[in-house]
């Protein structure tokens, strides 16, 4: 088996272990590792893959976690809110692609920027749907066969059960020629087209898949938390998923999993600093981005790459035949 | 339509101007299938910005393109690419961060089967034999796994024509791809060029400052100069015209 493989395999391993030893809170934690996981892997799509810059995935999180909130209040099953929400998003963030034909770069993350700010005002402000500042509560946790999902170890299972389909989906697409397609129009958009790729329909459903990662995430986040407010969907929700995306490796697979876990559970430990906590968050920010600004996956591809080429360096100046 | 039989590609009174230029000038011309056309011209004289308006890059500010008795005015570049044309631009454009099979296979992928069973089919599309022989074609099978962004600049070059090839077999639009590139490798592109066009039946159409190359390779040449084709001819021809020798040195 590949190192890979078997790493994947032990960090699957524990994943499954890990919650009978937490207590309530530790496994609330993890369980909202898991739904930033799911949301900071589509902006992953449309940033790290696609190149299209978005400050909008806290927006698709919130639609996602309102639709599901709304739903379930008025008696419908998890899943009609989770496959709705993943619909909306899907077809609002085709509508917010259509700007990053236009602009793309620093004039994109205002666009989308703007949108996040509105989207967060319709929450706030129409009262008679979302509760305004209030917010929404009173939806009880989806139960399946009879198995409530009450039970934080239940839940944690359940949204991991999804991480995963959701994960392999993702994996699935970037790698098939579509994967190659969006890596293109990241690279070169001209050249992309000039190769037959469609930039115009790649573009969109860059946006498109990406938020509707956002809005499932949304969707497990609202049943999560059991009570949402526009608070939680504001703009530095979207800077946060931005951050999980570049500290862990922005256009690596894992990297957004990887940087979600650090965006969450950094603050965790640094709790006995107190005072001091955010200061030494954002310092350890800008130390690692100014060491590896390509992210953690991207320091450990190049490691990899550098003790390899030593490696067979070394066998060629001993004589060796190796391939 | 009356597309007459044989021409691949027509060009009829295409202009284009920034502001107070006149980049190009009412130029028409038509490309036949199996040709090697040779554009030439002084720096400047619009050769770009042709390829450019009739690959849909630009919009002319008139004129029309026909591609097998099709208009295609409004299409985009990826629609033209469609339709069985290629192009490779002045500047130097592969993909840096893929490898050289993915720069290939990226190339091909857009021309096999549908948009979903690019998403559910192989995941190479098919292509990765394909695009090895066309690696092995262009002498790169040993830096095959290699990032493009890694290769020497002449190495680079022959990645993109290799991708032009693998993306368009009908029409292949190729702007200076001897810029840059040695004279061992200038053979070997050269030979590349006739090999395709000879043995698969692509037609060329070639934008280049190398005299030796163009004489060698084209078997009709167009001249361009301030934006408007002065002359057009055989590689003979166009070697003695006195206007193309003024074109040159009055530039
Ligand atoms: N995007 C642009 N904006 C303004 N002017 C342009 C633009 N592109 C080209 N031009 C002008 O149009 C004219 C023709 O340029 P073009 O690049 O087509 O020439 P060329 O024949 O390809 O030259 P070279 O041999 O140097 O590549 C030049 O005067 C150039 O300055
Ligand atoms: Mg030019």
């Amino acid at each position: 088996m590949r190192p890979m493989t078997i790493a994947g395999l032990a960090v699957l391993g524990l994943l499954i272990v890990l919650p009978f030893g937490l207590k309530g809170y530790g496994i609330y934690i993890l369980s909202l590792w898991i739904v930033y996981s799911i949301a900071a892997m589509g902006l992953n799509l449309t940033l790290g893959y696609a190149g299209q810059v978005s400050l909008a995935q806290a927006a698709f999180l919130g639609i996602g976690a309102y639709t599901t909130a709304l739903l379930m209040k008025a008696g419908y099953p998890f899943f009609v809110g989770f496959g709705l929400s993943a619909g909306i998003c899907f077809g609002v963030g085709l509508i917010l692609g259509y700007p990053a034909l236009r602009v793309q770069h620093h004039f994109l993350a205002f666009v989308t920027l703007g949108f996040n700010a509105l989207v967060w005002l319709v929450f706030r402000n129409e009262e008679w749907l979302t509760g305004g500042t209030y917010g929404l509560m009173g939806f009880s946790r989806p139960s399946f066969f009879g198995v409530s999902t009450n039970n934080p170890v239940v839940f944690y299972f359940f949204s991991l059960a999804l991480f995963l389909l959701l994960a392999f989906v993702l994996w699935w697409i970037v790698r098939s020629p579509w994967g190659r397609a969006f890596q293109a129009l990241r690279e070169n958009p001209i050249r992309a087209n000039s190769l037959g790729v469609d930039v115009r329909r790649m573009t969109l459903l860059a946006f498109a898949i990406g938020s509707a990662y956002g809005g499932m995430a949304g969707s497990l986040f609202a049943p999560l938390v059991e009570f949402i407010d526009p608070q939680s969907f504001m703009l530095d929700t979207s800077l946060m998923l931005l951050l999980m995306v570049i500290v862990g490796g922005s256009g690596h697979f894992f990297g957004p999993i990887l940087g979600a876990l650090l965006v969450i559970l950094l603050p965790e430990w640094l709790r006995f600093t107190e005072g001091l906590y955010l200061i030494i968050y954002a310092s350890l920010v800008i130390v690692l981005l100014a060491v590896c600004p390509s992210g953690l996956l991207g320091l450990y591809e190049r490691t990899a790459a550098a003790v390899r080429a030593r490696s067979s360096d070394r066998r060629e100046s001993a004589g060796g035949s190796a391939p | 339509m009356n597309s007459a039989s044989g021409n691949v590609l027509r060009v009829r009174g295409i202009s284009k101007s920034f502001g107070g230029v006149h980049a190009v000038n009412d130029v028409s011309f038509d490309v036949q299938e199996g040709e090697v056309l040779g554009l030439i011209g002084p720096n400047g004289s619009g050769k770009s910005t042709l390829f450019d308006c009739i690959l849909g890059q630009l919009t002319p500010d008139t004129g029309e393109v026909y591609v097998g008795g099709e208009a295609v005015a409004g299409k985009r570049p990826c629609d033209l690419n469609k339709l069985g044309i290629a192009r490779t631009f002045q500047m130097l454009q592969v993909f840096p961060e893929m490898t050289v099979l993915e720069n290939i296979i990226l190339a091909g992928q857009e021309h096999h089967g549908g948009m979903l069973s690019r998403l559910f089919g192989k995941r190479d599309a098919g292509l990765t034999e394909e695009a090895d022989e066309m690696i092995a074609f262009f002498r790169l099978s040993h830096l095959r796994d290699q990032r493009a962004g890694s290769l020497s600049y002449g190495q680079q070059k022959l990645l993109d024509v290799a991708m032009a090839f693998m993306a368009g077999p009908r029409l292949v639009m190729l702007d200076e791809p001897a810029g840059g590139v040695n004279l061992t490798m200038l053979e070997s592109l050269k030979e590349h060029l006739k090999v395709f066009n000879e043995e698969r039946g692509a037609t060329f159409v070639v934008i280049e400052h190398n005299m030796e190359f163009v004489m060698a390779l084209c078997s009709r040449i167009l001249v361009l100069s301030n934006g408007a084709i002065i002359a057009e001819g055989t590689p003979e021809e166009i070697r003695n015209d006195p206007d193309v020798i003024e074109a040159y040195l009055g530039a």
